[in-house]
């Protein structure tokens, strides 16, 4: 069997509807994997829904879930079955000057990019729903982790917790062989980039000075995430995978 | 505080070991999943099921849950 095959597993991911979250569904599909996308809005994960390869309700299945609503995430967590993969993928760009925000914003951001995961996690543990030999995937950031940028402070921090939790979280799920990774990717091209505060021009340059000249696409974190949901990862955990055309090189 | 609440409390902390193995005199160290990590899952439990603050030399200084549960019975 290949080793990147994601057949007989049941893969979960938050932040299905769009960007990352949504390749990642397509993607983990199209390598035979059971679906369980979640999102916040309904015609959206539809849509990745309808993308997925196999579309039909016995393979695959759709969770409408706010994941800042502690009621929400915990009915959602309820109504899953055992998993194999979990993607954490779900998040918030807020771009804001240190100096010009406040605990609201810090709150705001550190909820869906930092606390939903973390709580999904220990729900899945306390529910036991994460089988032996599964494979975890936080979607976290070069930005706060191997560099910042002015008005990433909140971002950078909520994603940079990420790393800080996967490595104590490793260590414990590790007797039931279950791993725990991340994937540090740089600017991708999604919607998220319209939530940024930078204009079309700056955009452009900020893509000119990767060394690959290019952003990431969706699918190349997709791609990442096969990995190492995959058994062919099966002695990787704790780790976190940088994926950023070179940037960070520099 | 019953025994009965407690060994299910216990058990709760176990992935595999099967449920009718604890009861009060069960050495729980002898079991095969006993490890580090369960011995601080007994202890979070304890905190936050009884509200009891225990540290691993007085967990060490218990055998069988029964002395545990006295243990703790003691502390409340």
């Amino acid at each position: 069997m290949n080793p990147f095959s994601l057949e007989d597993k049941t893969i979960f991911v938050t932040g299905a509807t769009s960007g990352i979250g949504k390749a990642i569904a397509i993607e983990c599909s199209k390598m035979a994997a059971n679906l369980i996308v979640t999102g916040r809005s309904q015609d959206k994960l539809l849509d990745t829904f309808n993308h997925l390869v196999n579309n039909d309700t016995t393979n695959h299945l759709q969770l409408l879930a706010d994941l800042s609503d502690d009621k929400d995430l915990i009915k959602l967590i309820n109504e899953l079955p055992e998993l194999d993969g979990i993607v954490l993928n779900a998040g918030i760009v807020k771009d804001i000057l240190t100096k010009l925000s406040d605990k609201t914003d810090v709150l705001n951001v550190f909820s869906i990019n930092t606390f939903a995961p973390i709580y999904i996690v220990q729900l899945l543990l306390q529910q036991r729903k994460i089988k032996k030999n599964g494979s975890i995937v936080f979607i976290s950031s070069i930005s706060g982790t191997s560099c910042g940028y002015i008005g990433g402070s909140i971002y950078g921090s909520s994603k940079a917790a990420l790393l800080g939790f996967i490595k104590a979280l490793a260590l414990e799920v590790a007797p039931r062989n279950i791993r725990v990774n991340s994937i540090s990717p740089g600017m991708i091209e999604t919607n998220l980039l319209k939530s940024t505060s930078l204009s079309a021009e700056q955009i452009k340059n900020d893509r000119e000075s990767y060394p690959l000249k290019r952003y990431g696409l969706p699918e190349d974190v997709a791609y990442a995430a096969v990995y190492l949901l995959s058994n062919a990862s099966s002695w990787m955990t704790g780790s976190n995978l940088l994926l950023d055309g070179g940037f960070t090189l520099k | 505080m019953e025994i009965s609440d407690f060994i299910k409390n216990f058990s709760n902390q176990f992935d595999d070991t099967e449920s009718e193995v604890f009861m009060p005199n069960t050495t729980y160290k002898d079991l095969d999943e006993w490890s580090s990590l369960t011995a601080l899952a007994v202890i979070n439990m304890i905190n936050k099921k009884y509200n009891v603050n225990i540290n691993n030399d007085e967990l060490k200084s218990t055998s069988s849950i029964q002395e545990l549960f006295d243990l703790v019975q003691s502390k409340q």
